[in-house]
């Protein structure tokens, strides 16, 4: 046993299985290969699940994880059809809804009332068919959105019903590529509002809010922005910042003005004529995000909400969403999603072992002379057996490491040329890298032994 | 001097040759002592080569006893018939039996592998064992780089390396033409006339006139065992 724990043995046996590896350097690499690229798609197919869960995870909670957004909805042609065709179509959230959330749950700590309006927004010859969102002054707040230059408007100024605007990015962009839009005014229909602020793209909320939006964003872009906070604003900055976005990022086109002035200037009824026919519809809120007080009672009063609306509303003509229970299922989803691709890359893995097994068999009976050699001169079973698998282990273990090396690129040159999201966890070339080994030990085991429990008399006479 | 090395009672040996059962050891007793130097002949499938195995603690007796040093090999386990091999036991075989891939001084330190010599130790007695038989020069060649004489004299290095009691040796000079079975023949000698124990299988009549004593097998059995009057080499 002494004999066994000897540290000469295992520097020797070590030192052994590398040469006699290097000995078939093309076998063994090829041999290593199934390895390698199970452990690199490993790694690979992780950083992408995480990257995109990330991404999807960030979004949602930016739509803030103690909020529940209630959106008026259309109702669907059936009902729409039994209405009154020559009146504009009523339908969505009222402020009575507003007053009536605010006053009966105790838990509504914030309401943010909006009106969204699709219209053109114009800069002189600049124009861009965008949103234009009617809403209170603590909105950015709530959905911890940026100001990135100049500043919001007040309380005041909603009560004052001022023409005021704050404009996303894009629309920035687009309506001023020469230069710093503050001050200037954008003009919607006949009326001029004031520039004071520009504000960081909405990561996908409103009515444009769609699940598919999760995987076109990036985080890094994301961060990018919020270091920009500080910093003075210029259109080269505008520009950078876009161009980290990636190109698949649909612009969002958006100009948040006080809801008093959407009230006042826009009315409740919207008209909408496209070709030959005419549509008039009458909303008074499009959204409305009830903040609660705690986090652990979303769900307890997005349900209460739902009985006080259902009350009121003939038709289901709202819509709520719990961006706490979309981050919950995102949750599961990547869980799901982890393990389908963590189970296809096992099965690379598995059909690399295979691989290592199918060889190092060959090789066993390939050197069969030589094992009947070292059992004659006084080789136990054990020392055979530790020698094929320690060749075994040196070459899942390589393999495991060129693994990781090619893991840990592939992901790089997703997000570059794909443009999407990876996030590589530390603990994924842990884990492929385990395996690897793993793999080596098991798929070692059979050969090791088979060459152990040869006859050392029919292996020396084996030619 | 007259110390009993390896004792064998009524020692059998049976096969099964898929259905067929062989007897290949039908029952031998001897004794061999120490210092002795002892050729086994005989013809083809007399059991020869069984016997040497048994004697190498390759293979365990059907029925009776073989007594290495004192012990009953029949009663060890396969890790103990390692370890007796290891350390009483060096073998010669006919065809050198070298690791292919190893150097010469490599393949002259693999019994001190396995007796968990330390590398620096080994690299010192495997050189001075390869000096000792004359293959100096040749210390990080590889085998197949060598002639059959010069191999040969590598396996017995090898064989010599973990000073054994016993040396095994299965017709060392079968593949060697006369000149270097001849100096294959003198190290042995020189080893006899140092003390150690030799126990050589031949059908070489010439050859089995450099040791002390033939032991002839016929089926199975020991058909005659004798002195050798007239010695090839004898000690001056």
């Amino acid at each position: 046993m002494l004999n066994f724990l000897s540290i000469y043995r295992w520097i020797r046996v070590i030192k052994m299985g590398f040469k006699s590896l290097w000995l078939h350097r093309l076998r063994s690499l090829l041999t290593m290969l199934g390895i390698v690229f199970g452990v690199a798609s490993v790694i690979a197919m992780l950083a992408v699940g995480e990257g995109a869960s990330q991404v999807a995870q960030e979004q949602i909670r930016r739509l803030g994880s103690k909020n529940i957004i209630v959106r008026s909805v259309k109702p669907s042609l059936e009902q729409k059809a039994t209405g009154q065709r020559s009146r504009a179509i009523e339908y969505g959230i009222t402020w009575e809804d507003a007053t009536r959330i605010r006053s009966s749950i105790p838990n509504v700590e914030v309401l943010v009332p909006n009106r969204i309006i699709r219209d053109v927004i114009w800069n002189t010859q600049w124009r861009v068919d965008g949103q234009i969102v009617g809403t209170v002054s603590w909105y950015p707040e709530m959905r911890q959105l940026k100001i990135i230059e100049g500043r919001y408007f007040t309380e005041l100024e909603v009560a004052g019903v001022k023409n005021v605007c704050v404009l996303s990015i894009d629309t920035i962009k687009t309506l001023f590529p020469n230069g710093n839009p503050i001050g200037k005014s954008v003009r919607i229909g006949s009326d001029y509002y004031k520039v004071i602020g520009i504000i960081e793209d909405d990561g996908g909320s409103g009515t444009t809010y769609q699940s598919q939006n999760f995987f076109v964003q990036n985080t890094e872009t994301e961060n990018a922005k919020r270091k920009k906070e500080d910093a003075t604003f210029t259109k080269r900055d505008i520009e950078s910042i876009n161009k980290r976005k990636g190109s698949t990022a649909t612009p969002q086109y958006r100009i948040y003005i006080p809801i008093t002035s959407a009230q006042k200037r826009f009315g409740e009824t919207l008209v909408r004529r496209t070709t030959g026919t005419f549509e008039a519809e009458k909303v008074e809120l499009h959204e409305l995000i009830v903040m609660v007080n705690e986090e652990n009672k979303v769900e307890e009063v997005a349900k209460i909400v739902d009985n006080i609306l259902q009350k009121y509303h003939k038709q289901r003509d709202y819509e709520l969403t719990i961006p706490l229970e979309l981050l919950r299922q995102a949750e599961r989803t990547k869980q799901i999603f982890n393990l389908v691709l963590g189970t296809i890359a096992g099965i690379s893995l598995l059909v690399g072992g295979i691989g290592i097994m199918n060889i190092m068999l060959a090789t066993v009976t390939e050197r069969t002379r030589e094992i009947g050699i070292r059992r004659a001169l006084g080789a136990r079973k054990r020392d055979i057996i530790l020698q094929f698998l320690v060749e075994t282990i040196i070459m899942s273990g390589t393999g495991g490491l060129m693994g990781i090396g090619l893991g840990l690129f592939i992901p790089y040159l997703i997000t570059y040329f794909a443009s999407m999201p990876t996030i590589i966890r530390l603990w994924s070339p842990l884990i492929a890298f385990g395996i690897s080994a793993g793999i080596g030990i098991i798929f070692g085991i059979y050969p090791a032994l088979r060459a152990a429990n040869m006859d050392p008399v029919e292996a020396l006479r084996h030619e | 001097m007259n110390n009993c090395v390896i004792k064998l009672e009524k020692l059998k040996k049976n096969y099964k040759m898929g259905s067929v059962e062989i007897f290949a050891l039908r029952g031998i007793s001897t004794e061999i002592s120490e210092g002795e130097f002892v050729c086994i002949m005989g013809p083809s499938g007399c059991g020869k080569s069984t016997l040497l195995n048994v004697l190498g603690c390759l293979d365990k007796p059907s029925e009776g006893k073989y007594y290495l040093n004192g012990c009953d090999i029949s009663l060890l386990d396969d890790d103990t018939l390692s370890d007796m091999r290891c350390n009483y036991l060096g073998f010669v075989f006919q065809s050198y039996n070298l690791i292919p891939q190893l150097s010469v001084v490599e393949n002259i330190e693999i019994p001190l592998y396995y007796q968990g010599v330390s590398p620096n130790e080994s690299r010192r007695k495997a050189i001075e064992m390869a000096s000792r038989v004359g293959l100096a020069e040749r210390l990080y060649h590889k085998p197949t780089e060598l002639s059959g004489g010069q191999q040969q004299r590598v396996g017995i290095a090898r064989a010599l390396v973990n000073n054994p009691l016993v040396i095994l040796a299965d017709e060392p000079t079968g593949n060697l033409d006369s000149k270097s079975g001849k100096e294959i023949m003198d190290i042995f000698i020189e080893l006899h006339n140092q003390g150690k124990t030799i126990i050589m299988v031949t059908h070489d009549e010439n050859i089995a006139r450099y040791g002390e004593r033939i032991i002839r097998l016929k089926d199975g059995l020991i058909e005659k065992d004798e002195k050798v009057l007239s010695r090839i080499g004898a000690s001056i």
